[in-house]
């Protein structure tokens, strides 16, 4: 089973994912949920780290623009992973292991078809071998 | 020039704008550091084609003093950068311009950053000695090269790059935006990355010390001639140079106001790669 590491923003995409469950929309259990306050709380090291670590891919969802809970929180998120998506692919880092959305608390569908989406784009791709960590 | 930077750092003195200056002096086998506290001391100040080492790195060290420095184009954008994010403030600082007429290795070649230069003269300063140069039009045609590989042969570059790596960490001693109090490399709690010499964690060590310059470096290629493993690094940190002025329009070091490009957004910035 791939394993997909989740960022989801507490006032949306995370209370998307409830309404994901409570509306009992079926989704491919390939997620590990970090809740964070905003995706502005993520720090790209956090995605390095993920991928590092060996996690097939890595996802961050917030607010739409202009429904941040903070106001402005994912308007900041946005700019540092569209460079984090320039530098990873500059390098030669593999497509399709990267995803950011936005993801309001009243999207449970569009939350399930993401992590459908997700899945789909996932294993299309070999297992991971770059950039992964060494024993030590 | 020698003279006229000399007078014009002897004038400072005299006139109680500075109480020490940071310049070139000559070192054994190319221009070093020096830190001038006395106006008779003036006359140690050189200048000459191997003054590469940007000087701005030094200067946080004298906060709260009146600090002047011997400033060429890049230098004096790390300095405009250091006082927009707040390390410094304008009024402490008297920079010294000088037009630089670009900087040679030891066997006489120009460096990559100084062939592409775009800002010889500094665009902010106190005072200028010389007559102001004319920088080249900046379109990255070594960025544009690399994007042109396909991914394979890029990861291939990056890995035999980074292997050579050997994380002296010279690379951020050399720079004058890696001031952080502690480093993401040296933090036990977390521990981001753990010690060692595998691949993985030297290309770890690479992408985020280059992510972490992104609208912050004026390229001044300190980092990559302090590499004692000649680790190429330019072409990230000239790659996000490149994505940083497309993406937002911004160009580091030219104003003291304005904010750093990720410590600041627009409703309008582009978002095709957002689900």
């Amino acid at each position: 089973m791939k394993k997909v590491i989740a960022f989801l923003c507490n006032w949306c995409s995370y209370a998307g994912a409830d309404l994901a469950g409570v509306s009992r929309f079926q989704y491919p259990p390939i997620t590990r949920t970090i809740r964070v306050p905003c995706s502005g709380r993520v720090n790209p090291l956090y995605l390095f780290k993920a991928l590092y670590e060996g996690a097939d891919a890595v996802w961050v969802s917030g607010c739409h623009p202009g429904d941040c809970h903070y106001q402005t929180g994912n308007y900041y998120a946005r700019r540092r992973f569209a460079i984090f998506n320039a530098l990873m692919e500059y390098v030669g880092f593999e497509k399709g292991r990267v995803f950011f959305s936005w993801i309001s608390a009243s999207e449970g569908k569009k939350f399930a078809e993401t992590v459908k989406h997700i899945k789909e784009e996932v294993e299309k791709l070999p297992p991971r071998q770059k950039f992964l960590r060494e024993n030590d | 020039m020698i003279e006229r930077i000399r007078e014009e750092a002897r004038k400072a003195f005299e006139e109680g704008k500075i109480e020490i200056l940071i310049g070139f002096g000559r070192g054994t086998l190319r221009a070093t550091p020096i830190f001038i506290e006395k106006k008779e001391d003036v006359d140690k100040l050189i200048w000459d084609d191997t003054c590469w080492i940007n000087l701005a790195t030094y200067l946080r060290r004298f906060r709260g003093k009146k600090t002047g420095i011997v400033a060429k184009g890049c230098d004096a954008r790390s300095v405009v950068a250091l006082i927009a994010e707040k390390q410094l403030k304008r009024e402490d600082v008297y920079i010294i311009g000088v037009p630089c007429q670009g900087m040679k290795n030891e066997k006489g070649e120009e460096f990559l950053s100084c062939r592409y230069c775009e800002y010889p003269t500094p665009p902010v300063y106190d005072v200028l000695v010389g007559e102001k140069r004319e920088g080249k039009k900046e379109n990255y045609p070594d960025v544009s090269e690399f994007e042109s590989m396909p991914p394979e042969k890029r990861w291939e570059f990056f890995s035999e790059e980074a292997k050579k790596c050997i994380r002296c960490y010279a690379c951020r001693e050399a720079c004058p935006m890696c001031y952080c109090e502690e480093c993401f490399v040296d933090s036990l709690d977390p521990r981001w990355l753990e010690p060692g010499l595998s691949l993985s964690s030297l290309q770890f060590w690479h992408l985020v010390r280059a992510y972490h310059q992104a609208g912050r470096c004026s390229d001044c290629g300190a980092c990559e001639r302090a590499c004692p493993m000649d680790v190429k690094i330019l072409y990230l940190t000239r790659k996000l140079n490149k994505e940083v002025r497309e993406l937002f329009g911004f160009v580091t070091g030219l104003d003291p106001e304005a904010l750093p490009p990720l410590g600041t957004y627009s409703t309008e910035d582009k978002e095709e790669f957002i689900l």
